[in-house]
């Protein structure tokens, strides 16, 4: 909503459009809305009491305690970091020859293809899931942490290929060809020239797919077998009332780890973007 | 002085599509010249460099660097080296590792790479900024690291793409005579791609002139300055008055025309001379006519009315009408004499050497 | 020399003939370098689509698939009351969803691309960083907000402003609906910010200069030039939403269960693949519709406005 509505007279601001006094508060409360559900889950994790109502009952870390001795759960955080990492490898790879054709070697058909790849982020994750499902199966494949592997791939691509998208075009052109100039080979060029300026791209790609890869749920659910990650362990618990806090105590953990993991991808991405600006054209 | 070119350019062509940016050029650059590519944009004198580097491939031609093909060469394995028009600074590496980038596939002894590396730096006059991080390096910085990048390779051509073209005028200007002295120095063949015609004017030892993918004249800047070959190739360099003359006689070197005002003439025959009906169109520059001031007289003068005036400093534009020629005359006239104070309106008498006359070819 | 062109030595015969083959060119190295990508997402991604089409036309007996072509699986995803009234809910749930979640988010990301600032990159990524929460996790912390006993009802009551607890609000439609506004609210600002910061500031400027106010510059200017990124926003929170699995079954009771719900039955206990697909296929292509009128509507209403 634009600001105050008093007609065609309109002071200082930028563009001729004043500041609001409504609009910050606005956004203040939605950032409120977005954050504080979320932060009751470590709140409660803290909580003295089995069940999550105000007021609170005191102060006490046994329900964190308790995870190290929960076996079942460790072997689902062992699996998710399993998982996790070889999606974050096996995405931003295929990503990486994807972006940088998209970007460096333009050809037709490019705009479907592009398409296919990005369709998951308008798709229902069920029908994804589904179809993934099906195809396993049908091929006789057993349910394993290697199809979730392969499943969430498919669902991280769109992610990843963003992320390599933008940090590919932001990489110019004349680098590469300088460097074949002065007579390094076409290998010899990716490694010294390329990688290493696109480098924090794909590392951004690589912690962004991890994070997903570690909260995602619903493929997680459909296709693994006997070996759960987090995410369907802590689906397995929600229905024992008395496992709440334990379980509130994990997902705090989860958020944590997740925020820390997207705070370092975000500085790492800040910080390419000023190392390349720095050195560009106009200096 | 038969000696073999640097570089042999022979009919290439280069489409996209229907789309002609190169037609049949035909070019031989000579060792150790300072050689410069001069059009408007879209001309086809970037593609054609490029092609010399090795990254565009002509779709028909040769081109022969040496002497040898380097058709089908990638850049990598050609003997040339290229400063490029954004000047493509490593930002992951410094000054020192910029320069030494090339070095680093040679393998050589680390006290002999670092003598290299300084004696580039000190050509440039860089000596001091090895250690400076890319990000931080101004515009004339950057464009010397990579000079000193290229040579470094000591290659056998240096091929420059609009290399001044980001800086501001007045080190534009420096670095115009730096790189002339500099190619003086090194000695090597430098090929240049500029659009600044006193940049080609001042630098180079000859100019090919190219307007849509062909080339239109070939020769030294004095050469193509006062002689130019095309009425295309004089409107670009500088200014010039075109008119129309009648032809009265042609022989293998000379034709004799009649001007409306200036007399019967006989000029030097330009290359691929075409006339139409008879006529011959005729230029003069506008600073080769001269204002006759008070009583002063001249073996050769036309006489006229001034209709305009443009004040720019140095010299001054007048626009002079005069009767029987067919557009009005374009002057240029330094200010010492008071130029600037001629009212408009005013009858003017103009002085000028018949040398100064040129046919055109077209 | 002003020679302008020199033969050499007759048209040599060793001088290879410049020329292009394709596999050369760009092109081909760019199909080359994406075709592992695109292999892998036909393979994962258009293969199991087209196998899920293929079985909502066949009919599953226990264990035995009989192929045989039939529309016995649209029949019963069409007509059975009970698949109609869940996939009518989760229609509307997913248009409500979509609407408010972009009607409310669209002020945010107008602030940060217009008064952001120098921050604003920092704006974004507050904004942002919930998205990469897992989702079970923020659909539980609703789970706990919005339960007889949770945070909403004990906090509103051991301060005094109600005496007993709201019911309407967990195990319904409204809890899911609420939930999942949540959820999409900060992934249905990128888009809209994304267009916003395309516009050129000076065809606002000059909007204002032949007379229009702020109100009129929005709806004349800003709000045409942005509707890229709200449709975005609409099909990135709609499609998705219609097929939401975990936040019917957790906060949704037995008033808000979506068809999500009776899709994964059929791949369960249930058994009955091809009914299974068929409402996928059913729910995909009424969702699609569904979103076409939607982008007809906003594109309509934008050219009403002039």
């Amino acid at each position: 909503m634009s600001a105050s509505v008093t007609g065609a007279k309109f002071s200082g601001g930028r563009h001729g459009i004043r500041k609001s006094r409504w609009l910050p508060i606005y956004v203040t409360v939605y950032l409120g809305f977005l954050y504080l559900p979320i932060l009751l889950l470590p709140l409660f994790s803290f909580n003295n009491a089995a069940s999550t109502t105000f007021p609170l009952a005191g102060f006490t870390t046994k329900w964190y305690a308790a995870l190290w001795g929960n076996s079942a759960m460790l072997d689902a955080a062992r699996n998710s970091l399993f998982v996790g990492v070889c999606v974050s490898i096996l995405s931003t790879g295929l990503a990486i020859c994807a972006a940088r054709a998209i970007t460096r070697y333009p050809f037709r058909g490019q705009r479907a293809a592009t398409g296919l790849i990005m369709a998951p982020l308008f798709l229902p994750e069920i029908i994804v899931a589904v179809s993934l499902l099906m195809i396993v199966l049908q091929i006789g494949l057993e349910l394993s942490l290697a199809t979730v592997i392969f499943g969430q791939t498919v669902f991280c691509l769109p992610y990843a290929m963003s992320v390599l998208i933008s940090g590919f075009e932001g990489f110019d052109q004349s680098l590469e060809e300088a460097s074949m100039d002065l007579g390094e080979t076409a290998l010899g060029t990716f490694r010294r020239v390329t990688l290493p300026v696109v480098a924090p791209a794909i590392v951004s790609s690589l912690l962004v797919s991890f994070t997903i890869s570690l909260d995602e749920f619903i493929l997680a659910f459909f296709l693994s077998g006997t070996e759960p990650t987090l995410p369907v362990y802590i689906w397995g618990q929600l229905r024992f009332a008395a496992k709440l806090p334990s379980v509130l105590a994990l997902g705090s953990l989860m958020l944590v780890l997740s925020i820390l993991l997207i705070t370092i991808a975000e500085v790492l991405r800040h910080r390419a973007e000023r190392r390349i600006q720095g050195s560009s054209f106009n200096g | 002085m038969a000696e073999k070119p640097m570089i042999q350019i022979d009919a290439v062509s280069r489409f996209y599509g229907i789309y002609k940016a190169l037609d049949s050029v035909s070019l031989d650059i000579a060792a150790g010249e300072f050689f410069s590519l001069l059009g408007p944009s879209g001309c086809g004198k970037t593609t054609l460099l490029r092609s010399i580097a090795g990254f565009d491939t002509p779709t028909s031609g040769d081109i022969r660097i040496d002497g040898q093909s380097a058709i089908g060469l990638p850049p990598n394995k050609r003997p040339t080296n290229m400063v490029f028009q954004n000047y493509a600074i490593f930002p992951h590496l410094n000054v020192a590792e910029n320069v030494a980038y090339g070095l680093k596939r040679l393998r050589l002894d680390a006290t002999e790479e670092r003598r290299r590396i300084g004696d580039a730096l000190e050509q440039v006059r860089l000596s001091t900024l090895g250690t400076r991080k890319a990000n931080e390096l101004s515009g004339g910085q950057r464009q010397r690291v990579a000079l000193a990048r290229a040579l470094v390779m000591r290659p056998k051509v240096l091929l420059l793409d609009e290399p001044l073209s980001a800086l501001d005028k007045k080190l534009r200007e420096e670095m115009q005579v730096e790189l002339r002295s500099l190619q003086k120095a090194v000695g090597i063949t430098f090929v240049l791609v500029t659009h600044d015609q006193y940049e080609a004017l001042a630098m180079s030892d000859r100019i090919a002139v190219m307007f849509g993918g062909r080339i239109a004249q070939v020769a030294t800047p004095k050469e193509i300055y006062q002689r130019p070959l095309t009425r295309q190739v004089a409107d670009f360099l500088g200014g010039m008055n075109f008119m129309k003359a009648k032809i009265t006689g042609e022989s293998a070197a000379d034709i004799s025309v009649e001007t409306k005002r200036f007399g019967v003439v006989t000029l030097p025959k330009p290359l691929g001379f075409t006339h139409r009906e008879g006529e011959a169109t005729i230029g003069i520059r506008p600073e080769r006519l001269r204002v006759l001031w008070d009583d002063a007289t001249a073996a050769h003068a036309i006489e006229g009315q001034v209709v305009d005036r443009h004040y720019f400093g140095e010299i001054t534009h007048l626009i002079v009408d005069v009767p029987g020629l067919e557009a009005p005359l374009s002057v240029s006239e330094t200010n010492n004499f008071g130029a600037d104070d001629i009212p408009v309106g005013a009858p003017i008498r103009l002085a000028y050497d018949p040398d100064a006359l040129v046919a055109l070819a077209d | 020399m002003v020679a302008v062109s020199t033969m050499a030595e007759g048209p040599s015969k060793s001088a290879p003939r410049a020329g292009r083959r394709w596999i050369d060119s760009d092109e081909a190295t760019g199909l080359t370098l994406i075709s592992p990508t695109l292999l892998y997402a036909l393979a994962l991604l258009f293969l199991p689509v087209l196998i899920v089409i293929a079985y909502s036309f066949w009919t599953q007996d226990y264990l035995t698939i009989d192929r045989t072509f039939t529309l016995e699986n649209y029949r019963v995803a069409l007509t059975e009351p009970i698949y109609r009234d869940l996939l009518a809910r989760s229609l509307i749930i997913a248009l409500v969803v979509s609407v408010v979640t972009v009607v409310f988010s669209y002020p945010v990301a107008w602030f940060i691309s217009f008064h952001g600032g120098v921050h604003k990159n920092l704006w974004l990524f507050l904004i942002t960083v919930p998205c990469w929460t897992s989702y079970l996790l923020r659909v539980m912390s609703w789970k706990v907000v919005l339960g007889y006993q949770g945070v909403l009802n004990t906090g509103l009551m051991s301060t005094g402003i109600i005496d007993t607890p709201v019911t309407s609000l967990l195990y319904n439609s409204n809890a899911v609906v609420i939930t999942l506004v949540h959820s999409w609210a900060a992934f249905a600002i990128l888009p809209i910010f994304v267009s916003l910061e395309k516009i050129d500031r000076s065809l606002i400027e000059a909007a204002h200069d032949l007379g229009d106010n702020k109100i009129m510059s929005f709806l004349r200017v800003t709000l045409p030039l942005s509707l890229p990124g709200v449709i975005s926003a609409f099909l990135i929170v709609m499609i998705p939403t219609v097929g939401d699995y975990v936040t019917p079954k957790l906060v949704g009771g037995k008033d808000g269960v979506m068809i999500a719900t009776a899709i994964q039955a059929q791949f369960g206990k249930g058994a009955n693949w091809p009914l299974g697909a068929a409402l996928s296929v059913t729910t995909m292509v009424i969702v699609s519709a569904m979103a076409g009128l939607v982008v007809l509507a906003l594109k309509l209403f934008v050219r009403w406005i002039r």
